[in-house]
This record gives structure tokens, C-alpha cells and sequence, in this order.
């Protein structure tokens, strides 16, 4: 699943995110699949995403140069194809 | 700095999409070395990825191989109100699910409230039972349950291989319990099988029982723990037959194996999974008195950490205990150091080497390329290591199936 800078995302809410030395763990309670974060400047840009309009402007609240943003952009596709993360559209409420 | 998520498999999927056993991903752009998964999970989390909670000692059989010795209920097991603080707790720690097992978990009168309570608190159940006491009723119930997985363990492909192990009737008990799980319409439920020397031969049965039922394999190494220290001789896999059980499993990676045969990746390829011991560092066991071990598979005084009763409960215990900084600490290969296989098997599994009667830095009592052979052929039997908890009934006694109501 490729990641568009300009689209909004979010953290699937069936999520749980908990903090680890190395960044953080991602538990899907629905798929249960188990993701690891590691490093904290991604766990950043993950908990940045609900909260921005896009992708770079997650990227830029993170803190991340653009020079770095390709194996961060790499790193969303990995946790999109798990379903952790999922495209957020503007006109739909929060899900249960 | 370098971006790196991985993904391993926890035993995925009951009731969501099925998927393959992938291996564990990292994504990791050209930049100076960092610690791998590996190393990271070496030294340990905040909190338990998982735990397994035996729920009580109570149980309706008696497996000749049953790891925590059960049978009759332990009097100081804890109560209602202690396992819903329990939960509580591993709840603020963010423990992502518990495999709830026993004993026989469904022998508690407070089984549901105790799985329905977890189950709100985002603290998700695997549970392990032998079937015994999943009827209509229970079945359907279960059913009805978000963040729930159901495993039911046999171990034997038919009743007489079966049955040699876990007792008269259990295997007709289990197959009933299966099809009330597919008659409520459960999804995939687990079928559970400890690999032994007199089923191996039957991992296609094994296969064939499950894919009736949409229901996924799990198939998890034998130890020599609990009762099983009397049994493993003649019950664990042949050489042979472990490295036809490596092939099978190579060859069915959507088979689930709870990352018990990492000493099986010194035969090459790595089994899906972390292949690590995680015992400590990214598992550990509550048993139902509340002691916290270091795995299910070590109830013995020298792995014990501490119990969820003392102060700081579980939390303290997890993160403080010696036991378990200890096992955080970085391990030498030992007597495996000048061994080509080191890194695929990591010295194999601490519980196996334990009791019978090798040290930590020995080779797993069944390596592969058989380097233990010799330190087993000299060990002294009377310092084999004997766990102060045993719950057996006293006398083998007849097992009687399905003669008590499940409790609620």
C-alpha cells in the first residue's frame, strides 16, 4: 500500500501504541498482528498523524528532513499493509 | 539514525484474516549499524509482550506430560477480586493479551467474568483448554466475545495415541468441544498439539483435523518440565523425527508454533518468529497462586521472580526483580560458542536444559547436530533439578470426562 504525502492518515483506532526504550510496540487487537517502532523519531511521526492534514506536514512536526522522509515514507507502507495505520477521510466521524 | 519497523507473528488471527507466519521485517535505509530486533528484545521490555496466567492447578485430567503438574486446586489460588486488579494492572502496562490456561481454566466458577473483564479492559484472551467443559452454551458465549482466542489441545491424531497421553476419553471430549466451537460459528479456534515422538507421524492428520474445521494448527515443543521431567525420555521427538518436523514446518509457514522450535533453526532456515528465549525479557508466567516465573515452562524456586501480591505488584515484579534483570543481562554462548549455529538457535531453550540437568550455557538437550548427546549421557541423576510444585492427584486416578457442569 503506497503512502500519499498529501493524504491524511491515522493510527487504526483497534491500535494500542506503548512506549519502549527502542521507540514503541503497535498491538492490532483486530488482526492481531504485532508491529515494532523502532525508533522514537517514528513513533513520532505515527502519533503526529492524527492530528495533520497530511503526511509532510506530520513529517514536518515530527521534526524530520526531507532528505530522511523516504525510508520514513517506507516504514508507513509497511504499517499500512498491516492495517495499523489507515487512510483518515475528513467527512467521516471517529469510528467506535 | 535509521527508520526501522519490524513485524513478527504473535500467534496471529483467530477471527480476523488469516495470514501467513511472516518472518520478522525491519526497515532499515543505509546508515550506521543499530541494534537489531533481536538485541532489543534481549534487553527486555516495559512489560510483557504476552503472558501466560495459569488461572488455577485445578484440573479434570491428568496429562502424563503437563507442564505445571496440575490436578487438585491450590487453596492459596488467587480470588475473583484479585484477578480483576490483576487485570487492572496489566492493563496500565499496556500487556497487549494474556493466554489464559491452567490446569483447566474453565474449572473456575469465575472463568467469564474474569475473560469478560479483560476482554473490556483491552487486555485480550487466549485461552487453553482441554474441551472437556465447552458445551452449546459455552461455545456460543465465547463466540459472541471480541479480543478472544480459543485453543483446544490434543495430542494425538486419533484416541489411542491420544489418549495414552492426556487420558481415557479426552480425545472424543475435545473433538466435541471442536464442534461446538464450529456449530457457534467461533471463526478459526486453534487446535493445539505438543509434538511428541508418537504423533509426529501424524502432522498431516493433525492438519486434515483443523482444515475441517477452518481451524488453525498450533504445534509447540515438549519439555521436560512438570510432570513431563518423568516423561520427556520417552516421549520427546527422536532426532530424526525433529528434522522431519523442521521440513513439515518449513513447508507450512500459516502453522503456529508460539516461537517454541527456535533450537530447530540450526537445521538452516530460520522457523518463523523472533527465535530468541523471551523468557523474562518479553514473556513470563503469573501462576495461579500470583508467583511470576520467568516462563511457563520453569515453575521452579530458581526462576521464580517474585509474586502479584507483594508491593508494586506485578509491575514492581516485572520491571525490579534480579531473576529477571538478570536474564536481560547479555548471555555468552558458552559450550555453543565455537558452534556454526549459534545465531539460529541461540543455545536453544533454558526450561529443556534446566531440568535435565544441564547448565544455561550448555547446548539444548536436543540440538540438533547432537552436541548434547555426551553431557546427557553424564549427567548425576540425583542433581537433576525436582520442582517443589506439584499438584498431581495423589494416585493415577480414572479420569472422568464430562461428568461435572461447566461453572460459572
Amino acid at each position: 500500500m503506497s503512502i500519499l504525502l498529501d493524504d491524511a492518515y491515522e493510527l487504526h483506532p483497534q491500535v494500542s501504541l506503548r512506549d519502549e526504550p527502542f521507540g514503541a510496540l503497535a498491538y492490532h487487537f483486530g488482526n492481531r498482528r504485532l508491529s515494532f517502532l523502532r525508533s522514537h523519531e517514528m513513533v513520532r511521526v505515527v502519533t503526529e498523524l492524527a492530528d495533520s492534514p497530511d503526511v509532510t506536514t506530520a513529517f514536518d512536526r515530527a521534526g524530520i528532513e526531507t532528505a530522511r522522509r523516504p525510508s520514513f515514507v517506507r516504514a508507513l507502507e509497511r504499517l499500512a499493509a498491516g492495517d495499523m495505520i489507515r487512510p483518515r477521510r475528513a467527512d467521516t466521524a471517529e469510528p467506535a | 539514525m535509521t527508520v526501522a519497523v519490524g513485524s513478527v507473528p504473535v500467534e496471529p488471527t483467530s477471527r480476523s484474516t488469516r495470514r501467513e507466519g511472516a518472518p520478522v521485517h525491519s526497515v532499515q535505509p543505509p546508515a550506521p549499524r543499530r541494534s537489531t530486533l533481536v538485541e532489543d528484545m534481549k534487553r527486555g521490555l516495559d512489560a510483557p509482550i504476552c503472558l501466560t496466567w495459569e488461572l488455577t492447578y485445578a484440573c479434570n485430567l491428568a496429562c502424563t506430560h503437563c507442564l505445571s503438574s496440575s490436578g487438585r486446586r491450590d487453596p492459596r489460588e488467587l480470588d475473583t477480586d484479585e484477578c480483576l486488579a490483576l487485570i487492572d494492572d496489566l492493563e496500565r502496562m499496556q500487556v497487549f493479551y494474556v493466554n489464559l490456561g491452567g490446569g483447566e481454566p474453565m474449572l473456575r466458577r469465575d472463568f467469564f467474568d474474569i475473560v469478560e473483564y479483560a476482554t473490556a479492559h483491552r487486555v485480550g484472551v487466549k485461552f487453553s483448554t482441554n474441551g472437556t467443559y465447552l458445551d452449546a452454551a459455552n461455545a456460543a458465549r465465547l463466540a459472541s466475545m471480541d479480543y478472544l482466542d480459543v485453543q483446544v489441545s490434543i495430542d494425538g491424531a486419533d484416541a489411542s495415541v491420544n489418549d495414552a497421553v492426556r487420558g481415557t476419553g479426552s480425545f472424543a471430549a475435545a473433538r466435541t468441544a471442536m464442534e461446538h466451537l464450529a456449530n457457534a460459528a467461533f471463526g478459526p479456534f486453534k487446535i493445539s498439539i505438543v509434538a511428541t515422538r508418537h504423533n509426529v507421524d501424524q502432522l498431516d492428520a493433525f492438519k486434515a483435523i483443523a482444515d475441517s474445521y477452518g481451524a488453525q494448527l498450533r504445534i509447540t515443543r515438549l519439555r521436560p518440565s512438570g510432570r513431563g521431567a518423568g516423561t520427556w525420555n520417552e516421549l520427546h521427538p527422536t532426532a530424526e523425527q525433529q528434522r522431519r518436523l523442521y521440513d513439515w514446518l518449513i513447508d507450512r509457514p500459516d502453522v503456529l508454533t508460539g516461537d517454541s522450535f527456535f533450537h530447530l533453526s540450526a537445521f538452516g532456515e530460520a522457523l518463523p518468529g523472533l527465535n530468541l528465549c523471551g523468557a523474562g525479557r518479553v514473556v513470563c508466567l503469573i501462576d495461579p497462586v500470583g508467583d511470576v516465573y520467568a516462563c511457563p515452562f520453569v515453575i521452579h524456586d530458581e526462576f521464580l521472580a517474585g509474586n502479584v501480591r507483594g508491593p508494586g505488584g506485578f509491575a514492581a515484579v516485572w520491571r525490579e526483580s534480579d531473576l529477571f534483570r538478570e536474564l536481560r543481562e547479555p548471555t555468552s554462548a558458552g559450550a555453543c560458542a565455537s558452534c556454526g549455529s549459534y545465531d539460529a538457535c541461540q543455545g536453544g531453550c533454558m526450561a529443556s536444559k534446566f531440568f535435565v540437568g544441564l547448565d544455561r550455557s550448555d547446548p539444548d538437550p536436543e540440538c540438533v547436530h547432537g552436541h548434547a548427546e555426551g553431557l546427557l549421557a553424564t549427567v548425576d541423576p540425583s542433581k537433576v533439578p525436582v520442582s517443589g510444585v506439584d499438584h498431581s492427584r495423589p494416585a493415577a486416578v480414572a479420569v472422568s470426562i464430562g461428568s461435572a457442569p461447566p461453572n460459572r
